[in-house]
Order: structure tokens, then sequence, then C-alpha cells
């Protein structure tokens, strides 16, 4: 203890010290930014949604609240706040408490190895596509501990739907993004933008287009959206895994589960659809911080184009069958996604050689 | 100093969280405390520079195996699994055994020495990332265990399929 000791009061460490702090409060910073942003992006995109989608019905969707319906967002959050926090008779209480936290700790904590711009991420790690795949399987805990701790039938089943559907998705999923992978050569999520550089297009989306195929439906089935939302699904299970909860313990639900779409079309902006990276004819031509500024904004388009993506296609399709749903990801997703894997490593070795 | 405090801080999480495991009466509080304890060690990992393999362990053990595991304890009829005893009449027998493996391992290690250190530093590591050194290591000298290991997990998948076929004709 007293090594330690010494090593902070030591006049030689105290820049080391001093910067170390400077570094944590930056970090601190960067935190509470990215956290701010993106709980605005997520309030807004039920905005976006309930507009798109009216629209698409031929309805007007939100308009009441605040100029063309834009403070929608908060009304509800205060009216979700504001209800009354019911807890069945029956419930496991400290995992019905912990199961909306694991929820949406775990796709706010996806956010914090995202690149929003060229050199701006909170945490630049090495592993960070690992890093998501890993947040986006403990998604799947807060899900069955919710549907087993409520001690209701509905929320049961919803939970076991989800867990397992969760899981069979994330196989094709994680195998989907090995092709990417292997194009960038690197798991850091900014190595894997400035690769797409030297493609054509600067997308992976065009070589990988079974790879992006096989993410796409993967993303819609990961987040448990439409027309994968059977663990929701109101005309069998109620609301699913959630039928019990309420007040802010179901806003938390459903902040994670934007949260996720957020996350989901981010990955598929970062990894297959060229993320922050600009045409070199227009990087030539500006500052670097207006290129970064262009950047942003570049990324933040193809993110919303994603989530639009998501929304139209809940306003088109049905719902699939359960069977239908496991047959898809089992029988179609894997094995496509392996085939990708098996081209995209031949590829490799014919244009390159053998190294 | 600090790299000390911090090995002792993930080994007495490690042992205390072990022990909330298997003396919880309700299941699936046991696993989530497994989750916890599977996060102690991927933390561990992480503090020695084996990125890969923290991130592994978090997305195999917690995010799949644990999952399973949690689906199969689901299944189970909690209100009997409430009342049955926590441990089998024979647990000092294992509590004698499993301390004699403890003094057996405490008297080795004294006698421990750190081996000649091979090309892989920590510089090495960082520069290259540990991915990249893993995979080249086991891809080139470490193939034939490597093949191996995943022959037997095949063995294992056919087995169970096998095993559920076998199930479902009768």
């Amino acid at each position: 203890m007293t090594g330690l000791f010494e090593s902070i009061v030591a006049p030689g460490s105290l820049d080391y010290m001093i910067n170390l702090v400077i570094m944590l409060v930056i970090i601190l910073l960067k935190i509470a930014a990215v956290v701010a942003v993106a709980l605005l992006h997520v309030a807004y995109a039920t905005y976006f949604e309930r507009k798109v989608i009216g629209h698409m019905q031929v309805r007007l969707g939100p308009r009441e609240v605040g100029p063309l319906g834009l403070l929608q967002p908060f009304a509800d959050g205060v009216k979700l706040f504001f209800k009354e926090d019911i807890i069945p008779a029956d419930a496991d209480k400290p995992l019905f408490y912990l199961a909306p936290v694991i929820f949406f700790v775990s796709a706010l904590t996806s956010l914090s190895v995202l690149p929003f711009f060229d050199g701006f991420a909170v945490a630049n790690i090495n592993v960070g596509l690992l890093f998501l795949f890993a947040m986006s399987s403990l998604g799947a805990y807060g899900i069955v501990l919710s549907g087993w701790s409520s001690n209701s039938k509905f929320a049961f089943l919803g939970g076991l739907r989800s867990a397992s559907q969760v899981i069979s998705y994330e196989i094709a999923m994680g195998l989907s993004l090995v092709g990417v992978m292997m194009m960038a050569g690197s798991l850091n999520l900014s190595d894997i933008v400035r690769a797409q550089q030297h493609y054509p297009l600067g997308l992976f989306a065009v070589p990988q287009f079974l790879g992006f195929f096989v993410f796409v439906v993967a993303a819609f089935a990961e987040t448990n959206r439409l027309p994968f939302d059977l663990p929701e699904a109101e005309s069998e299970l109620v609301a699913g895994y959630f039928t019990e909860y309420s007040g802010f313990r179901f806003a938390l639900f459903f902040l994670g589960e934007y949260t996720g779409m957020l996350i989901m079309s981010a990955i598929a902006s970062l990894c297959f659809l060229g993320g922050w990276g600009l045409p070199s004819f227009v990087t030539a031509n500006v500052s670097i911080v207006a290129a970064k500024i262009l950047g942003l904004f570049w990324f933040l388009a193809k993110v919303y184009a994603f989530m639009f993506f998501y929304y139209w296609v809940r306003a088109t399709l049905p719902r699939y069958r359960y069977d239908q749903l496991m047959a898809i990801g089992w029988k179609l997703l894997i094995p496509l996604a392996l085939a990708n894997i098996v081209i995209t490593g031949l590829v490799k070795i014919w244009v390159k050689g053998m190294v | 100093m600090l790299p000390k405090l911090f090995f002792g801080w993930f080994a007495f999480a490690i042992i205390a969280l072990s022990v909330l495991v298997i003396t919880r009466r309700n299941p699936v509080h046991s696993v989530m405390w497994m989750l916890l304890l599977f996060f102690q060690i991927a933390s561990m990992y992480l503090f020695l520079n084996a990125e890969f393999i923290a991130a592994i362990q978090v997305i195999v053990y917690a995010g799949a195996i644990l999952v399973l595991f949690l689906f199969v304890v689901l299944l189970l009829n909690l209100r009997e699994e409430l009342l049955a005893n926590r441990f089998i009449n024979a647990w000092p027998v294992g509590l004698v055994f499993a301390g004699a493996i403890f003094a057996g391992t405490l008297s080795a290690v004294v006698a421990f020495v750190p081996n000649f250190s091979g090309q892989y530093t920590v510089d090495v590591i960082n520069r290259e990332t540990h991915t990249k050194a893993l995979g080249q290591l086991l891809y080139t000298d470490f193939l034939f265990p490597f093949e191996i290991a995943s022959l037997i997990l095949l063995i294992a998948i056919i087995g169970a399929i096998v095993l559920a076929k076998k199930r479902m004709r009768s």
C-alpha cells in the first residue's frame, strides 16, 4: 500500500497524475455527449417512426403537441416518468428490477466503440466489432430475465421466444461480418471504414452483397423488429416479455430497443456502407475540420436511411411464423454467411496470392 | 504495485462469486452470479493484454453457453428446487479433496520459476494487435492441436444430433 501512496504523492509523478485526470475528464465529457445525443436521437426515432408509418398508411401521425407534433417524444417521456410503477405480486423482485437495466445498459454500452467521425470514438479499441457482438449478446439476458421474473405466462413465452431468436440470429450476424473483417484485415471499426476507401464506391456492400443481405435480415431479427417481432406479437402474447412492466421500467425497454436499432444501423453504415468515409475529391478540396463535419453528417445520413428502412419494412411486411423464422435463420442465413466467408477467402487468396 | 492490486481484486472477486454461485438456493440467481463471474474473468484477460480472449470469453461463455444454462434452469420446477438441499450429504468429502488439491497447488507454486519469454512480448502484441498474433500462432505452430480441438467439438455436435434423433424415433 505504501508503494502506491508514494507513487501518488511523489513529485515526479505529479504531471502523470494530472494528465491522467485530464484524460479521465475528457473521456467522461465524451461519454456524456454521446449518451445525450444518442438518447435525443432515440427520442426522435420514435417520432420519425410514427410519422413515416402514418404517412405510409395515409394518416398524419402525431401533430398535436408542439409544431408538427415535434414535442411528442417529450410528452411521452413525461407521461411514462409519472406513471405508477406496478410490480406483479409473485415477481422475483431483484431480477425484475435488474432486467430492464441490463437490457438498456447493454445497448447503451455498444455506443462507446462506434466511431462517429474520423478519429472520434469514446473507446477506439482493437476488438471493436467483437465488443459490439458481446454487448448485443448480453441484451438477451435482459429479455429472458424480464420474461421469467414477471411470473406471467405471456411474458415467459415472449422471453423464451426472444432469447432463442436472438441467439440463433447472433450466429448469422457474426458470420456475416466475418467477410468484412477479412476484407478490412482488422476488427477496429475505424480501420474497417478506412479500408473501404480502396474499394469501388467506397462500400463493402458491393463486394460483400451476400454478407450485407445476411446482416440486414439478422439485424431485424436481433432487434425484435417486424417482420420478426414474434416475441412481442400483440395478437398472441399481449406485449411479450415486457407485458408486466409499467412506467419508467417499460420506458427502459423501449429506449433499449430503439438504441439497439440505432446501433444496428450504425454497424450497417460503418461496416458495409462506408461510414464517415468521403470520396477523395471532396476531402481534397475542404479543410480537415470541414471534412470531419461533413463525414459526421454523411455517417448520420446513412444511419437515418437504414432506420427509415426499418420503418418501411414494418409498414410493408406481415409477421413470419415462428418455425419459418427459425428455418430462415438456421437453414438459409447461416449457410449463406458461411459460403460468403469461403468465397471471400478464396477471392482474397486469388487476388493477393498465397501469403 | 498496481498490477498486484488489480490481480488481488480479480482473484478475490472470482472466488467470492464462485462461492455465491454454488450457495444460492434459487438456480436463476446462481446463473446471474455466474454471469458476473465471467465478466471478472474477462476483465482479468483484458488486464493481461489479451483483448481477443476477453471479448471471446464474453461472447461465447456469457453470451451463448450461459444463456443455454439459463434456458435449462428456467424449465426447472422452482418450488421443488427451493426446498431441496443445496449440497449432497457427502459434501465434507468433497471439501477435503478440494482442500488437499489447494494445499498441493500451493506447495507447487513456491517452486514456480518463470520460463524464458518467447518472441511475443507485450510490446510486440500491442503493435501487432492481440488478435493477429494469436491467429498467426494458432494457424502455424499450433495447427495440429487446433485441428484436434475442432474435431472433438465436431464429434460432440454429431453426437448430440444422433442422441436427439433416437429420442424422436421411439
